[in-house]
């Protein structure tokens, strides 16, 4: 009698509607939160519920999904969106961030420049920047409306006060097209410069919440910041381990107990891609540094070590207990410790250090810094 | 009898990807704003609103979005029951109680500040203008910058208002608030949100 | 050369492998069946149509059977189907006062027209653990008193009768009541709104912010006026036929609480309300919503806000189930790369801290020297 039935991407042609309404209003007044009538999904908010929306209404048949999680494809979050939408949509998906029509992510910006035509849609928690100083919806819209942002700045200079900089490393609030101060959603500082006058159309789809914004392409995208305390991005010491890029954002892997580290792509396809390519980092099979990593701190516990005595290095998926054999292609590496700060710091904290070394940073772009 | 048979037929075929199709086109003009984007619609309204316009209708319209018709369309009582039929829309009384408009007549078209510009608080909360035009190339060229736009983005739209840029400028102002435009003729469509600013007039 | 890791997939497919076979349990015991949830567990249904907001007590008791008895995983279950069903359109209020009544007790009166009928109550059973419920011994059909004898007016009219409790109106300048399933949530919300909410809101979340506003956090003083079990027929209105059919029945539990109000230069004293209307059968969380109701109207009847019961967007914006346990949950994702982002600044931050001193230990030295 009951039996359930779904309609194509799964939201009916009414709450599609609604949606789609609420999405062009969004790209009109880029930054703005739009308020919609977020539906339950089949996953739980605060997984990609309003991320989910979006691109299910946007979604056709001719579309290649690609779906990634903290820049990988494969967390297991990002696989069961990717199934979600293979099923009731039936459409092709991809891990090639080049080859995909719309992109879903969480807490990430893929390192490949976006192309013309693609849609990035970022699954959002908290869409309120200034949720965090004012709890209260009915105050941070007047702010809104008022451009009322000075609680913001504080907030920023307290961190400057207190720490010496500004404490805020991921959902780092930017100002669009000198208007909306708006949340990027938890990805780290290092992506808000991707954000500026990227050639896709970027959607932001918060379900809980029940707010859609969107940045359309080639719009003005700054973060804030001071006079003397400019907006920059965090740095990565060490080039990833895996594939050698450096300027890309890196996981850090614990290898071992003994303070044994990798530090390796967040971004998978980026990092398959250059090992395709032939790019190797240090601990890849056929990178020359392979086999001469010092082995201090003794030998990775990785699931199923190799028998030929070669360690494994732990899967960057965290296993779940009981979800069985993690199979994991060996690479023959060793583990390789690093101290603990040198891999990973802030530019803002190299105060001194001559101009070549923020080389290894991300390239500073227009736009970026005080306005 | 015949007004009525007339009433149900012209919808879309495939609603559920013809939808998606034309909101695809419409959500890629309005990111890429003065820029054209072509699809074939496959929507048959009766005259004379036209099959992009009642796509696009077909596409956004519903019980909860108000319309309002320009008196070209909202004397022709085939129209009204086509898109009662098949959008379940309802007809608003007045221009600023519409979330969307229609007109088959955009040079005679109320002042754009007659139609809902939505709040400060809730800038979302205006109408969007759909016009059935001659041409998109062949009217005075208007050159547009803002968000979506590269550079610069020229259109030339046949058959809107004589003042339209002077009423342009004034939409600008108000940003946020302010109307969104929907511009089509024949199977060509292009937006210009209110976040387009007019450049220049050039020619 | 090490290959893309696509461990996730099949960690995923052996999860809900592991998950089916939990559900099934020992396959030696017979496997329940929907019938016996919805007959035996009628309560536990009876909370997952409320809070998944979806009367369908087949689909309620799959649910249930479904998220091994996790009644908040059935109501996001029942939610998830919900939102995909197409709107045919919107009922006529139901009238509780024609209430087909199976248990409705006042604690203001004594008696009163209609009379107190207990009908299937915990209230007065002894919380004795009966092991004759382990097998099916035989139970005696129920005693059904056929047709009521006189109508069984709500307390509400009663009071209303003598002007003694204020009327019955939503104070929001809109004609219809909303739809909070098609409106995007704005505040301050109207009472109808704010009701349609409690009504799906967590039992659990309700009956600690009823219980807190009993123990001084914006207490109201509330009787019971009228707790009622019971069927109601549902119309729906037809354009086309231009007149209400009905469509079925279904069950409801109400409750009218009867606060005190002091009154004020505008408004002789009178008795305020709250109000509690719910899919199902659970005066618990009836009576709770009633609490909440009325505190939440202390904007509108002049009252200070001093607690998080008369705070509408706390209170509203946390009352879901289905919302607070996807974002409480939501936690154990992966947020490794917010984390590499924090633990970043606070290795640079670590050694900013002890540089100085390091530096500063010579120099203090030389100082003293």
């Amino acid at each position: 009698m009951n039996a359930p039935t779904y309609n194509f991407a799964y939201l009916d042609e009414q709450t599609k509607r609604m949606i789609r309404r609420a999405i062009l209003k969004a790209i009109a007044i880029p930054g703005y939160q739009v308020p919609f009538a977020s539906r339950e999904m089949p996953m739980p908010y605060g997984w990609g519920t309003g991320g989910v929306q979006v691109t299910a209404a946007i979604l056709g048949p001719d579309d290649v999904l690609k779906v990634i999680d903290q820049g990988a494809d494969d967390t297991t979050n990002a696989v069961s969106i990717r199934k979600f939408f293979q099923r009731v949509a039936g459409i092709g998906t991809t891990t090639s961030t080049g080859d995909a029509t719309i992109i879903q992510t969480r807490h990430r910006i893929p390192e490949q420049p976006l192309h013309e035509g693609q849609v990035l849609v970022y699954q959002v928690p908290i869409p309120e920047p200034l949720r965090f100083l004012e709890p209260r919806e009915t105050e941070t819209r007047k702010m809104h409306a008022l451009e009322e942002y000075g609680l913001m700045h504080v907030k920023l200079y307290e961190d400057i006060a207190r720490n010496g900089h500004i404490a805020t490393t991921y959902a780092y609030p930017v100002k669009v097209e000198g208007r909306y101060v708006m949340d990027p959603s938890p990805t780290p500082k290092f992506d808000n410069p991707k954000m500026h006058m990227s050639a896709a159309l970027q959607l932001f789809g918060a379900g809980r919440e029940k707010r859609i914004y969107a940045l359309p392409p080639h719009t003005e995208v700054v973060s804030l910041d001071f006079e003397d305390h400019p907006f920059e991005v965090q740095r990565f010491d060490k080039p990833c381990a895996l594939c050698g890029a450096e300027q890309v954002y890196l996981d850090e892997v614990v290898l071992d107990d003994r303070g044994g580290r990798m530090f390796v792509c967040s971004d998978t396809d980026h990092c398959e891609t250059r090992r395709a390519n032939g790019f190797f980092g240090e601990m890849a099979e056929g990178g020359h540094d392979a086999q001469t990593s010092p082995l201090r701190g003794g030998r990775t516990e990785g699931p199923g070590g190799g028998e030929d005595g070669t360690n494994i290095p732990p899967p960057l998926t965290p296993p779940l207990k009981g979800e069985g054999n993690l199979s994991r292609p060996v690479a023959g590496v060793g583990s390789c410790k690093t101290s603990e700060t040198s891999s990973f710091d802030c530019v803002a904290q190299a105060e001194g250090t001559p101009p070549g070394r923020t080389s290894s940073g991300h390239p500073p772009l227009k736009g970026e810094g005080s306005r | 009898m015949q007004a009525e048979a007339h009433m149900l037929e012209g919808g879309f075929a495939e609603p559920v990807l013809e939808a998606q199709a034309t909101f695809r086109a419409v959500m890629d003009a309005m990111a890429r704003p003065a820029g054209i984007v072509r699809i074939g619609p496959n929507a048959t309204p009766p005259a004379p609103l036209t099959p992009l316009a009642g796509a696009i209708a077909c596409t956004l319209l519903d019980a909860d979005t108000p319309v309002w018709l320009d008196p070209l369309l909202s004397g022709s009582e085939a129209v009204r029951a086509w898109l009662g039929f098949h959008t379940g829309t309802r007809f608003a009384s007045a221009p600023d109680e519409a979330t969307f408009a229609l007109f088959r007549d955009p040079a005679g078209m109320p002042p754009l500040d007659q139609f809902a510009q939505g709040t400060q608080e809730y800038p979302d909360r205006s109408t969007t203008l759909i016009l059935q035009l001659e041409s998109l190339e062949s009217g005075p060229p208007l050159t547009f910058g803002g968000p979506g736009i590269k550079r610069e983005a020229t259109i030339a739209p046949r058959g809107l208002p004589a003042d339209f840029a002077a009423q342009w400028a004034e939409n600008t102002r108000r940003f946020p608030r302010g109307v969104d435009l929907i511009l089509t003729a024949g199977d060509a469509l292009a937006c210009l949100p209110r976040s387009a600013r007019l450049m220049e007039r050039e020619g | 050369m090490y290959v893309a890791v696509k461990g996730g997939e099949a960690a995923i497919d052996n999860a809900h492998r592991l998950l089916a076979d939990r559900r099934r349990g020992d396959r030696s015991v017979p496997a329940l069946t929907l019938d016996q949830i919805a007959e035996q567990l009628a309560l536990g249904v009876d909370r997952v149509m409320s809070e998944g907001s979806l009367y369908d007590r087949r689909l309620a008791a799959l649910a249930i059977k479904q998220a091994r008895g996790d009644l908040i995983e059935a109501v996001f279950l029942v939610r998830a189907y919900r939102t995909t069903l197409p709107r045919f359109g919107y009922a006529e209020p139901v009238d509780t006062g024609a209430m087909l009544i199976e248990r409705r007790v006042s604690a203001c009166y004594k008696d009163l027209p209609g009379g107190q009928l207990l009908g299937p109550t915990f209230d007065y059973t002894h919380r004795l653990l009966d092991e004759e419920l382990d097998g099916d011994a035989e139970v005696g059909p129920g005693r059904l008193r056929m047709g009521a004898e006189e109508p069984v007016s709500r307390i509400a009219d009663i009071l209303g009768a003598e002007g003694l409790i204020e009327e019955d109106l939503d104070p929001s300048p809109l004609d219809e009541p909303g739809d909070i399933n098609q409106t995007p949530m704005e505040f301050p919300l109207s009472r109808a709104m704010r009701l349609q909410s409690l009504s799906r809101g967590d039992e659990g979340f309700l009956l600690a912010l009823g219980y807190s506003t009993q123990r001084g956090y914006a207490r109201s003083h509330p009787f019971a006026g009228e707790i009622r079990i019971g069927e109601v027929e549902v119309e729906v209105c037809s354009p086309e036929l231009g007149f209400a059919v009905p469509v079925g029945r279904v069950q409801l539990t109400e409750c009218q609480m009867v606060n005190q109000f002091k009154g004020s230069a505008k408004a002789p004293p009178q008795f305020t309300r709250g109000y509690g209307l719910i899919f199902g059968q659970s005066e618990r969380k009836a009576m709770a919503m009633a609490l909440c109701d009325r505190a939440l109207r202390a904007e509108e009847l002049g009252e200070d806000i001093v607690a998080p019961p008369q705070d509408q967007e706390f209170v509203i914006s946390h009352c879901d189930n289905v919302q607070a346990t996807g974002f409480v949950e939501h936690l154990k994702l992966p947020h490794y790369v917010d984390f590499q982002a924090e633990l970043g600044l606070v290795r640079s931050m670590r050694a900013e801290h002890a540089e100085p001193r390091d530096e500063s230990l010579p120099d203090m030295k030389e100082a003293a020297e």
